[in-house]
């Protein structure tokens, strides 16, 4: 139960399990960004949410392509920034008016006014913080091992190549099913990732 | 294609400086009733306000509910003019689908010129409200009216110097805005891309001047109605107003003009959005410059600095602070902070109106407390005036925006811009 419960996380972040006979997933190279964003939109209509796309680059409306919505990490953002607004309100009470009081110029142990800046800046830190590790997150970064690396044509992602790649922990996955729909949406080579060391590829 | 544009006639220079010009792609295509109305409900208020408002009765209350209508106005003119400026300068594509209307906006100085009449009346007037300074005599130390501090300052505060810069403000602003419209609208006749040069050249040197002007404009028109008080920031207080309340206006002239069919498909979601982004943006930058003025008098404790807040922090006027705190800022933070609000056009205009309606308040709540220190109040001139003034404003802008192409189709970035998305 808990390890379904994880597995579904890390998939979420994008991590996914390989298969019992080690089977990672199906890895296609597309010709062209355009090809990219449709072969996504076939793939994401078929069904398949263990996907990922691959490009030296970001692809305008490649998000709505892969379904992926409207991106989580702003609630994020506002949870970082209220704890920060609230930290900051019960430090400066805390240490201004019951730790250590200091009459300054007669004015008031704790006010408001010369917290606000210090309220101000720990809302923007700490939302900006969360954000920033919210992003990383939910992303699965930073994430030195990754199967897909096993592929030799794939080092090319941060050059010129454009690839798909659907994770055999799909409940859709199939190989030859899953190889026939990449096919179809007009991959130009198609190779079967595993996730212990080797890779068979052949060109279509 | 023609190459040159053609200047209007005397008279309608001071509304539109250019003749009208064709457009087959993007025209207006509102019947003039709308700006036709307008424009004579502006002239009756403003004519009553100002006709009734002479009279002995109300003269004071006049002068300072017709400083704050005429200044809005100004302010709105001035945020859009840096729009079109910034905009120029940073080569921004997503504002281009909308920027003939800031474009339009900014425009209006001949016409606020005129309207400013009053203000200059009231400079020569006992009963006006720069009479603080104004008084004869005030430097004079054997006379009765002798104030020490403005006499400090009088080698500043004094009338014809006072006129001079009014008029050098105008005169600046006057140019940069009608070069900046007449080389855009050249560039809907001609398409020349070298246009867009030109303005860029236009904008280095324009920014500065009008950053400048604009905040010893601030200083001038709000300021000195309490000559005793200084604060440097006050300028970037009175820009800061200005910047958001254009925003404001600009998003609910793109709300209404969809409305009436026009920038159908060219105005699309992802423009609201950015706007959405900058009303947000600046409604916190003007609470940050709001607090910064306010933080540093109150920390600093110095009387002659806080006289000011002191004035609005009682007998009535901390509710008008307080309403200023949370319908400036707080209110609309929250409001604005989700998403889909800046996404639709009918969210983000009543959010629009509402924060003009607070732009004139923090107007109001600058300059009234001179006037009424016994007691927070609004008269109703302060409304007909501001009405008047606004629908004339509204009226002239329309009119100019009417008489040429509604998007810069000249321009080209325009495409660009047409497929603007926000990642």
């Amino acid at each position: 139960m808990l390890k379904k419960v994880v597995q579904n996380v890390k998939a979420s972040m994008g991590i996914y399990q390989a298969r019992e006979d080690m089977v990672y997933g199906l890895l296609a190279e597309y010709p062209n960004p355009g090809a990219l964003v449709s072969a996504a939109r076939k793939v994401h209509s078929s069904g398949y949410r263990h996907f990922d796309t691959h490009s030296p680059f970001p692809i305008h409306g490649m998000d709505r392509a892969m379904g992926l919505g409207q991106s989580k990490v702003g609630y994020l953002t506002l949870i970082g920034g209220i704890s920060g607004l609230a930290l900051a309100t019960w430090l400066q009470w805390w240490t201004s008016a019951v730790d250590y009081p200091m009459n300054i110029s007669g004015k008031p142990f704790f006010a408001i006014e010369p917290s606000i800046p210090i309220m101000f800046e720990l809302t923007v830190l700490l939302a900006a913080l969360v954000t920033v590790g919210g992003m990383l997150a939910m992303n699965g970064l930073p994430r030195p091992y990754n199967p897909l690396f096993y592929s030799r044509g794939f080092s090319r992602v941060t050059d010129d190549a454009f690839f798909l790649h659907i994770a055999a922990s799909d409940s859709n996955f199939d190989l030859d099913e899953t190889e026939t729909l990449l096919k179809e949406a007009g991959a130009t080579s198609i190779e079967v990732v595993h996730d212990h060391g080797y890779s068979e590829v052949y060109t279509l | 294609m023609r190459d040159s544009l053609r200047g209007s006639s005397l008279l309608m220079k001071f509304i539109d400086p250019l003749a009208p010009t064709k457009s087959d792609q993007y025209p207006f295509t509102s019947t003039p009733r709308g700006y036709t109305f307008t424009l004579l409900a502006g002239l009756t208020i403003t004519l009553v306000s100002v006709f009734v408002g002479m009279n002995e009765l109300f003269i004071e209350q006049f002068y300072f509910s017709y400083l704050i209508g005429w200044v809005f106005c100004l302010s709105i003119s001035l945020g859009c003019l840096f729009i079109v400026l910034i905009k120029h300068l940073v080569r921004a594509e997503w504002i281009v689908s909308l920027r003939r209307i800031p474009e339009a906006a900014s425009v209006s100085f001949p016409l606020l010129a005129i309207l400013s009449i009053p203000v200059i009346i009231s400079l020569f007037d006992p009963h006006g409200p720069y009479h603080h300074w104004t008084t004869e005599g005030i430097a004079d130390p054997t006379s009765s009216h002798y104030d020490e501090i403005v006499a400090g300052k009088v080698a500043y505060l004094n009338i014809p110097f006072f006129l001079a810069r009014i008029a050098f403000y105008f005169i600046a602003w006057t140019f940069v805005s009608s070069r900046l419209w007449r080389l855009s609208v050249l560039q809907d006749v001609t398409g020349d891309p070298h246009i867009s040069v030109r303005l860029r050249h236009l904008s280095a040197w324009g920014l500065p001047l009008c950053a400048i002007t604009t905040a010893f404009a601030g200083f001038d028109l709000l300021m000195t109605l309490d000559p005793h008080w200084f604060s440097t920031i006050f300028g970037v207080y009175f820009f800061a107003g200005a910047f958001l309340s254009a925003f404001c206006f600009t998003a609910l002239t793109v709300a209404w003009l969809q409305r009436a069919g026009m920038l159908r498909g060219v105005v699309t979601a992802e423009h609201y959005h950015d706007l959405g982004k900058l009303m947000f943006g600046f409604v916190v930058f003007w609470a940050y410059i709001a607090f910064s003025q306010y933080m540093l008098i109150w920390y600093g404790g110095i009387p002659e600095e806080t006289a000011w807040f002191k004035y609005r922090l009682q007998n009535g006027w901390e509710t008008h602070s307080g309403i200023l705190l949370f319908g400036h800022f707080i209110v609309p933070f929250i409001i604005l902070l989700p998403r889909a609000i800046k996404r639709y056009a009918t969210p983000l205009a009543i959010i629009a109106v509402w924060l003009l309606m607070m732009q004139w308040f923090d107007l109001h709540w600058q300059s009234m407390p001179v006037l009424h220190k016994e007691q927070a109040q609004f008269h109703w001139l302060d409304l007909s005036c501001w009405a008047g003034l606004f629908s004339l404003f509204v009226a002239a802008f329309l009119w100019r925006f009417s008489r040429h192409a509604i998007v810069c189709e000249g321009d080209p970035q325009l495409g660009k811009s047409l497929r603007f998305e926000n990642v």
